[in-house]
């Protein structure tokens, strides 16, 4: 490797740097070298050795830690191609077209993950380049967890759209990495919330299934709606009347949405949001590795469940008497709460504060999504409220300590 | 028996006999029981880091023979502008003043040697760096004799000032040496360096308890009230259970459970307005015998630690210059020769001289080299890296595994991202981050609410070496503490 390192230094090097003919790619060169060796500097002032962690490191970790959503998601877009079509049924989700649920899958998230990268990786050069400084890792979480959080079928030209507003109005607007209010990645998905409300609902959430319900292909029954659009169908009806009824029915055992079925994440939704037995493998990821708050996990999840048995206690429509474990395995809710709200950037700060962030976070996403149909999914409301409130949680938490320090002052003067 | 004990003996009368070997007699005995049985039950320090290092120093000590030079660096007293007193070319006697503080003329810092004084080493703006004496000749300042009984604490403020032992002397808040005329709230003495490699408090102080005591004496002279010399010490040693001049703490836990600072803010927290003396264990031993000599004392027992030395136990003074202490005992090329801990320790350069507060020196190999990102780099196994983090497998390892850490940075500076990862290493009622971020901005007003009256930049050396974006959080520390001296000067 010093042979590599060698050639770099020597003949690629040059060309960005003084007159080289590439020096205004400067930046690019130094991430990418960066990237391939870790540089020998040393310390220089203060300890004379440091930990061996770094931000490359951390960040890798967390996308190691999406995988298993990622691969599920994919295999999944597939999966609910073939039920949209009625090759397969529910009955039967192991059936042997694993390749062919995963060609599919991959054609359409490849694609995503291709564009959000391009966009905002694009962006952060130029920015980077601008202001001189060298590129911060943290997008390389951002820019795949976009399009992990986007329906199958979103045009790339607004993912691109979305990528860039999220970089440019959450990120670097506000100084770069490490200073955003808000998690990029979410404020990428609220921008298309908000900016194209029409082609954000709808038939989106199953590759295909529009043209299939037009070329008159579509299996009996299948609507493609998400979970939460059913649910968000049964406010306003009485309970137990026709309307909730045909709706809970999905929701009971051996229905589409059993709770096995919403766990596993064999249901529709966005790319890799659907599987909480994935987003819980990446919390044990994050969780051992450290990386991840499990204080905001942890306290998360019994936000949503604390909300979800106040819900079975009131029972005023059929979506809430939806159990407290079945609510929390359904929508983005623990990807939300793996990978969203453990953001440490945009998250509360102190540890007292991760509690309450954590837990406010879950209670409020369960919360949104029952008492606002208009807005299916709360997490993504929830934790960008939370996001917004984290540093008023973390002043309160340190306040607290400023005035112990008062009392202690007061008592040693009296 | 040796003088120091005979003057132990003459002085303190028949209240602490020692018997005619120099040990010590039944009644001490019987005092040593009841501190024991006296002894509150340990502090116990839960955050923090031990950070396992090759090259620690075991066994017993042996003495460094003498040096031709005696360097002492200015800098090593944070702003302080000496003054010289001595010209280049004279001669001076050992205990006679070199140079004194510009602000307080009357703290005078001395030579430990006799010899011809250098012209002084400049930097920048012809700052002192270094003041350098040649060994030349016999003789030493001679004083009188105080009584460590019943001192008198005007008698000892002025001994402390006029005989050059008042640079051995730190405050809080601030870090820096105190005023002249300042008056402690208390004087706190740690009993144990818990800092990588440090050589325990057993070994440096070895036949020093006597000297130790009749420091706290005098330095118990200048508290009012009554009160005594705050002592922590390590749960389980026993090396200061004779100590009934000062109150004894135990602490147990990881680094920094030596760190005085979190002695202070264990046992008596600071407030503002409240001004805290602290002084190093062997010097509280070097003030103890120095007075009571009469003569200025300043010696050092030393772990001379790290994978590129041959770890030894040196007996040796203040001053001794590096190259001294390092010879035919360290594998010099690549190498990092730290005065000090890998935390807080300084380079003193070829010439230069032992650290004014340091007990150790430290010698790690220094990392040049560009890592592979696959192998040795960020995205390798690791097991040479040792990690707070559980992203690196350090924390399956064995406890015992020891590692030879270089210099490298281990990654380049980022923007502040993680969160959480300071105050598990951080054992203050005091939100790290937060008075780091206020110091930042300048912020006096809050710098004060958060606590910075507290803190020392040593108590985030931590901090600093678990930042996952290599941040400078000592040096950020020390700049904010220097915000507050100006504001209030």
């Amino acid at each position: 490797m010093k042979a590599l390192h060698k050639l770099i230094e020597e003949r690629v090097k040059p060309n960005f740097t003084g007159d080289g003919k590439l020096k205004r790619f400067w930046v690019v060169f130094d991430a990418l070298e960066t990237f391939l060796f870790t540089p020998g500097h040393t310390t220089a002032k203060g300890v004379h050795v440091r930990d061996g962690i770094d931000l490359k490191r951390t960040m890798f970790l967390v996308i190691l830690a999406m995988v298993p959503a990622l691969l599920f998601g994919t295999w999944n877009i597939g999966h609910q191609y073939y039920l949209s079509l009625g090759d397969i049924t529910t009955a039967d989700p192991w059936n042997a077209m694993l390749l062919d649920k995963l060609l599919v899958g991959a054609i359409k998230v490849v694609p995503l993950i291709v564009v959000s990268y391009a966009t905002g990786l694009g962006i952060e050069f130029v920015i980077a380049g601008i202001n001189g400084h060298a590129i911060n890792e943290g997008f390389l979480v951002s820019g795949m967890l976009i399009p992990l959080i986007m329906p199958v079928d979103v045009p790339l030209w607004m993912v691109a759209v979305a990528t860039a507003f999220a970089v440019i109005i959450a990120k670097e607007v506000f100084g770069g990495t490490g200073m955003n209010i808000l998690n990029v990645a979410l404020t990428a998905r609220a921008f298309l919330f908000f900016a194209y409300p029409k082609q954000m609902s709808g038939e989106i959430w199953i590759h295909d299934v529009m043209a299939s319900k037009t070329g008159g292909v579509l299996a009996d029954g299948y609507t493609g709606a998400t979970a939460l659009g059913h649910l968000a169908n049964t406010v306003g009806q009485p309970v137990g009347g026709e309307v909730s009824s045909g709706v809970m029915s999905m929701f009971a055992d051996g229905g589409m949405f059993s709770l096995m079925n919403c766990f596993i994440g064999l249901i529709p939704g966005s790319v890799a949001e659907t599987s909480a037995l994935a987003a819980l493998i990446g919390a044990a990821i994050l969780i051992w590795t450290g990386i991840g708050s499990w204080r905001i996990i942890s306290s998360f999840i019994v936000g949503g469940l604390v909300m979800g048995v106040i819900f079975n206690a009131l029972a005023l429509n059929a979506y809430m008497t939806i159990g407290p474990v079945h609510q929390i395995v359904m929508g983005g809710f623990m990807f939300g709460a793996v990978f969203m709200a453990t953001d440490p950037v945009s998250a509360a700060q102190t540890s007292t504060g991760k509690w309450v962030y954590g837990f406010l976070g879950g209670f409020f996403s369960i919360m949104i999504r029952v008492f606002n149909p208009a807005y299916p999914e709360g997490v993504m409301m929830a934790i960008l409220f939370m996001n917004v409130m984290a540093p008023t949680i973390d002043h309160y938490v340190v306040e607290a300590n400023v005035r112990r320090r008062e009392k202690r002052l007061s008592a040693a003067i009296a | 028996m040796p003088l120091h004990l005979l003057l132990w003996t003459t002085l303190c009368g028949p209240g602490i006999p020692i018997g005619a070997d120099g040990t010590l007699g039944s009644t001490f005995a019987a005092q040593i029981q009841h501190v024991k049985s006296d002894m509150p039950s340990p502090v116990t320090i839960r955050k923090g880091l031990d950070i396992r290092l090759k090259g620690g120093v075991q066994g017993a000590s042996h003495t460094l023979p003498p040096s031709d030079r005696f360097s002492i660096h200015p800098t090593d007293f944070h702003s302080l502008i000496p003054r010289m007193a001595a010209k280049a070319g004279t001669q001076v006697k050992a205990g006679e003043v070199l140079f004194t503080d510009k602000k307080h003329p009357e703290v005078k810092f001395v030579s430990a040697i006799s010899g011809n004084v250098q012209e002084p080493v400049r930097g920048e703006k012809r700052r002192i760096l270094r003041v350098d004496v040649l060994a030349e000749g016999e003789g030493s300042v001679e004083h009188e004799s105080l009584d460590p009984t019943n001192p008198d604490a005007e008698a000892v403020r002025s001994a402390l000032l006029d005989r050059g032992f008042w640079p051995m002397l730190r405050q809080r808040p601030f870090d820096v040496m105190p005023a002249p005329d300042s008056t402690p709230r208390d004087i706190f003495v740690s009993g144990f360096d818990s800092a990588p490699l440090a050589p325990k408090a057993s070994m440096v102080m070895e036949g020093r308890m006597d000297a130790f005591r009749a420091g706290c004496a005098y330095l118990n002279a200048l508290l009012a009230d009554g009160r005594k010399v705050q002592l922590g010490v390590e749960a389980g040693d026993d090396t200061f259970a004779s100590v009934v001049e000062a109150d004894l703490t135990p602490f147990s836990g990881p680094h920094p459970a030596g760190n005085v600072g979190v002695h202070i803010h264990e046992v008596r927290p600071m407030n503002k307005g409240q001004v805290v003396w602290t002084v190093g264990m062997q010097d509280v031993a070097n003030i103890g015998e120095g007075l009571m000599g009469g003569t200025y004392v300043c010696k050092r027992t030393i772990g001379l630690t790290g994978s590129r030395s041959q770890p030894a136990l040196l007996q040796t003074t203040i001053g001794t210059p590096m190259a001294h202490i390092v010879k035919d005992r360290v594998l010099l090329e690549d190498t990092r020769v730290i005065s000090g801990n890998v935390l807080t320790g300084s380079v003193r350069g070829e010439a230069g001289g032992l650290g004014y507060f340091d007990q150790q020196v430290t010698c790690i190999p220094e990392g040049h080299e560009p890592l592979f990102f696959l192998t040795k780099g960020w995205l390798g196994p690791g097991f040479d890296k040792f990690s707070a983090s559980r992203a690196f497998p350090t924390w399956l390892m064995p406890k015992g595994k020891q590692y030879d850490l270089n210099t490298n940075n281990n990654g380049e500076e980022r923007a502040f991202v993680v969160s959480g990862q300071y105050d598990a290493v951080f054992p203050f009622d005091i939100y790290p981050v937060q008075l780091i971020k206020s110091i930042m901005v300048g912020d006096i007003d809050r710098m004060e609410k958060l606590g910075i009256y507290e803190v020392a930049p040593e108590d985030f050396a931590l901090c600093e070496y678990v930042c996952t974006s290599k941040m400078a959080v000592q040096d950020i520390v020390r700049k904010g503490l220097d915000q507050m001296i100006e504001e209030f000067a």
